[in-house]
C-alpha cells in the first residue's frame, strides 16, 4: 500500500485504474475536469487499457456508458453541476435497464445563477433516479468507494448503478494523504465485472423496449426491492474493504452518538468541519451522524439511532425551493415519523454556492439549538 | 415566395463527381435479388402500418448486415412498432435508450466490444428517424462521425414527426403539409428546404456516405453491404414512406417512393473517400407534379409553386445527368 498526497480528483482516477475499467466516456466540467484529465493521462501512457471516449456532451457520456455496460463491459464516467442536469433522462434509464454504471459527481452549485463552487444541490436533485448515492468526506473515501461501488452495483442481486458524490474543489482539488491499495489486493475484493445479460449475437436480447401500463409499474416496483437489498450490500462491502484495508464503512457513520442528546447530521466533507467543532466544544452531549448513502436512504437505522435524543439539527447544502427545506432534513423528520418521543428537529440550510461554512457557524448552530431552535434556518445569510 | 427543394450540395458541387458522371451515366450495383439473404433477422408480425416504408428499410439492413450485428436505436416508429414488452420484432441484439442519442449509445457498445476484444466479429448500427438524426440527434450523430467510430448510422427518412403525429422536421420537404406546418390564409405548409444531412455528414470526412430508397431494394442493400464493410464510421440516408403521414394509399408507398426517385425529387448517390456518384439514373424523367398530386400533404401545391418546384428539380436534374 502506498500513501500519496493527492487531490481527491486524482483519488477517484486511482481508483478507476485500479477496478479495471473497459470503458470510460466523459466530458469535461469544471471541478470534475481533473478526473477527465487524470484518467486521459492514464489512457495516454498505457496505465489503464480501457476504452476512453471523448464524447461531445454528459448526455453522450452517459449514454455511451449505457451502450458499452449492456454490452457487458465495466464502465465509468464523471461529471458534475450542469453535466448531471443535461443527463438527467438518461439517469433513469441507466437505472431503469440495471446496469452496473459507476459515476463520481463532483458535487457543484447548480445555475442561474452560473457557480462553480461546491453544494450539493446536483445530485440531491437526482435522488429519485434510481441511483445509489454515496457522500463522501474525504479523498481516502472518494477512492474507496468507488471501489466499493463498483461491487455493489455488480452484485447481481442488485444491478444498481452508483453515484460517488465528492464536495467539489473542497475535496477535488484539496491535498490530502490518501492510502492507494495495491493492485491484487482490489483484485481479490472486486472480481472482473459478469453481466447479467449483455447484448451477443450469440443470444440476442432486446433492451429499452416500451412498457404500456400494464407492465410498468412492476420494473419500478423490482428497482426498489433491488435497492432495498443494497442496504445489505453497502454494509457487507464497506466490512470487507475494511479486512482488507483496515478501513471500514457504512451506510452511516456515528460520531460520538454514545450519551449524545443533540446529534448533527449532515453529508459530505462538512463532516468533516463539523468532527473539528464537537472536538473543540469536548461535549459529549452533543454528537454527529454522517449520512453517507443518501440512497438508499436508511430510514430504520437514523430512526433507531435518533430515537431517544432530545433534538436533531440538520445542516445541509441544497434546498427545496418552494418547500423552504433541505432534502435530507425532509428525510430525516420523515424517518422520525410517528415515534413516541419525537425529538426537536431543526433543519439549517449552509454553503450554498461555495459560501464557507466554518467551526464558528456550526457552534452557532449548535448553540440555536440548545435555546430550543425549531424548524428551518438559513447559515451565513447576508 | 422563395421555392427550394432538397438538393444534395455536396455532390452537385463536386467537380470530380460531376467529370465521373457519363462513366456511371447507366452503372448499377451488380446485385439480382438472389444475392439478398433469406434470413429474416427483422421478424414478421411487429407493428408497422400496411405499406410502412420503414420497416422495409430495417429488414432490409440487418439481411444486408446478418446476425453478427448489434443496433442501437433511437425513439421512434420503428422503435415503438417494434418492441412492445414482451414482444420483439429483432432477433438480433437491440438497445433503444432515447431519442436523441443513437449514435452515442452505438459509440459506447463499439468502444465496448473494442476493450472485450469482440469488434472484429460484429458489426454496430445505429437506427434513427429524420427526426433523431436531423434535428434532436444531430450533436450525437455529429460527434459520432467525428470521433471515428466504427458503426454505421442509418437515418430512415420518413421526413417528419410522424410517431407523435405528423410534426414537422429539418427534413420534411418544401410545400409539405404537416400538424405542425399546415396550410392556411398565409401558409402554403412547409416554408424551408429539406436539411441536406448526407452534405453534412459527408463534411465530417466519413469515408463511405450514401442515399438509398426502399423502393430501391438492392440499391439499398448493397450500401448497406459497403457501410458496414467500411472501416470507421459511415452513413446511410434511406428515404422510406409514410402512408398515413404522407396521405397516400399503403399500396402505393414503394410506387411513390420510386417516384420520388424518377422525378428527381430524391436522388440516389454514394460517397466513397470524398468523390461521389450517381447509383442510379432514371430512363425517364417524371414531372413532379406526378410525385406531388398522389400524397395529400402537398395536395394544396398550386401550380405556380409546382413549377418553381419542378424549375429547382431541372435545374439539379441537368447538373447531375446531363453533360
Amino acid at each position: 500500500m502506498a500513501t500519496d498526497v493527492i487531490h481527491g480528483s486524482k483519488a477517484v482516477a486511482e481508483a478507476v485504474k485500479l477496478c479495471d475499467v473497459d470503458v470510460i466516456a466523459a466530458y469535461p466540467i469544471t471541478p470534475q475536469t481533473r478526473i477527465s484529465e487524470s484518467l486521459a493521462k492514464f489512457a495516454a501512457t498505457g496505465a489503464i487499457r480501457a476504452e476512453y471516449i471523448k464524447v461531445e456532451s454528459e448526455h453522450s457520456a452517459m449514454s455511451a456508458c449505457i451502450g458499452a455496460s449492456a454490452t457487458g463491459a465495466r464502465t465509468f464516467t464523471a461529471t458534475s453541476s450542469q453535466g448531471l442536469a443535461y443527463m438527467f433522462e438518461l439517469l433513469f434509464v441507466a437505472s431503469g435497464m440495471r446496469l452496473p454504471i459507476v459515476m463520481a459527481n463532483a458535487n457543484r452549485a447548480l445555475s442561474a445563477p452560473l457557480n462553480i463552487w461546491n453544494d450539493q444541490q446536483d445530485s440531491v436533485s437526482a435522488r429519485d433516479c434510481g441511483w445509489i448515492q454515496i457522500y463522501v468526506e474525504t479523498n481516502q473515501e472518494a477512492l474507496d468507494s468507488v471501489i466499493q461501488a463498483y461491487r455493489i452495483s455488480e452484485n447481481h442481486e442488485i444491478l444498481i448503478p452508483s453515484m460517488v458524490c465528492l464536495d467539489g474543489y473542497v475535496l477535488t482539488h484539496t491535498m490530502e494523504p490518501v492510502d492507494i491499495p495495491e493492485q491484487d489486493l482490489i483484485e481479490k475484493y472486486l472480481p472482473p465485472f459478469k453481466p447479467a445479460l449483455s447484448l451477443d449475437p450469440d443470444s440476442p436480447i432486446t433492451l429499452g423496449a416500451f412498457a404500456n401500463p400494464s407492465t410498468y409499474m412492476e420494473f419500478r416496483y423490482e428497482q426498489q426491492k433491488a435497492i432495498e437489498r443494497s442496504f445489505k450490500a453497502i454494509e457487507a462491502a464497506g466490512k470487507e474493504y475494511g479486512k482488507l484495508t483496515g478501513r471500514e464503512y457504512g451506510l452511516l457513520e456515528e460520531y460520538n452518538l454514545d450519551d449524545a442528546e443533540i446529534v448533527l447530521i449532515t453529508m459530505g466533507s462538512l463532516a468533516g468541519t463539523v468532527k473539528e467543532t464537537l472536538a473543540s466544544l469536548n461535549d459529549r452531549r452533543i454528537g454527529l451522524l454522517r449520512v453517507r448513502a443518501f440512497r438508499p436512504f436508511p430510514k430504520d437505522d437514523v430512526r433507531r439511532l435518533l430515537k431517544d435524543v432530545d433534538k436533531v439539527a440538520v445542516i445541509e447544502k441544497d434546498i427545496s425551493v418552494g418547500l423552504g427545506e433541505g432534502a435530507l432534513f425532509s428525510e430525516i423528520k420523515s424517518s422520525l415519523y410517528g415515534l413516541d418521543s419525537q425529538p426537536s428537529m431543526a433543519g439549517f440550510i449552509a454553503g450554498l454556492g461555495g459560501r464557507d461554512v466554518t467551526p464558528e457557524d456550526i457552534a452557532g448552530v449548535v448553540k440555536k439549538v440548545e435555546k430550543g431552535f425549531e424548524g428551518t434556518g438559513w447559515v451565513g445569510l447576508k | 415566395m422563395k421555392v427550394a427543394v432538397d438538393v444534395p450540395s455536396y455532390v452537385k458541387c463536386r467537380q470530380s463527381c460531376r467529370a465521373s458522371m457519363s462513366a456511371v451515366r447507366c452503372w448499377r450495383f451488380k446485385r439480382n435479388v438472389k444475392d439478398v439473404s433469406e434470413e429474416e433477422l427483422f421478424a414478421p408480425g411487429h407493428r408497422g402500418c400496411a405499406g410502412c416504408g420503414c420497416t422495409v428499410a430495417m429488414r432490409l439492413a440487418l439481411k444486408a448486415s446478418g446476425k453478427n450485428t448489434i443496433a442501437t436505436h433511437a425513439t421512434g416508429c420503428m422503435e415503438v412498432v417494434s418492441s412492445p414488452y414482451p414482444e420483439t420484432a429483432w432477433r438480433i441484439p437491440w438497445i433503444h435508450v432515447a431519442f436523441e442519442n443513437s449514435a452515442a449509445v452505438a459509440s459506447g457498445v463499439e468502444a465496448a466490444l473494442k476493450a472485450l476484444g469482440k469488434k472484429d466479429k460484429v458489426n454496430v448500427i445505429a437506427f434513427g428517424g429524420d427526426g433523431g438524426t436531423v434535428d434532436i440527434g444531430f450533436q450525437a450523430l455529429s460527434g459520432a462521425m467525428e470521433r471515428g467510430h466504427d458503426l454505421t448510422y442509418i437515418c430512415y427518412d420518413n421526413e417528419a414527426y410522424m410517431n407523435t403525429g405528423v410534426q414537422r422536421s429539418g427534413s420534411t420537404p418544401f410545400g409539405a403539409a404537416t400538424t405542425t406546418s399546415p396550410v392556411g390564409a398565409v401558409s402554403l405548409g412547409n416554408d424551408r428546404p429539406k436539411k441536406d444531412l448526407p452534405a453534412i455528414v459527408a463534411a465530417h470526412g466519413v469515408g463511405y456516405v450514401a442515399t438509398a430508397s426502399v423502393a430501391f431494394p438492392l440499391d439499398y442493400y448493397e450500401k448497406v453491404k459497403r457501410a458496414i464493410a467500411h472501416k470507421g464510421p459511415s452513413y446511410i440516408h434511406v428515404h422510406s414512406s409514410c402512408p398515413p403521414g404522407w396521405g397516400i394509399p399503403s399500396e402505393k408507398s414503394i410506387e411513390i417512393l420510386r417516384l420520388a426517385v424518377d422525378t428527381g425529387m430524391w436522388v440516389l448517390y454514394e460517397i466513397v473517400d470524398g468523390k461521389g456518384r450517381i447509383t442510379y439514373k432514371p430512363a425517364t424523367k417524371h414531372p413532379v407534379e406526378e410525385y406531388l398530386k398522389v400524397q395529400k400533404r402537398f395536395r394544396h401545391l398550386d401550380d405556380e409553386t409546382i413549377a418553381k418546384i419542378q424549375e429547382s428539380i431541372d435545374k439539379r436534374w441537368s447538373e447531375l445527368f446531363e453533360d
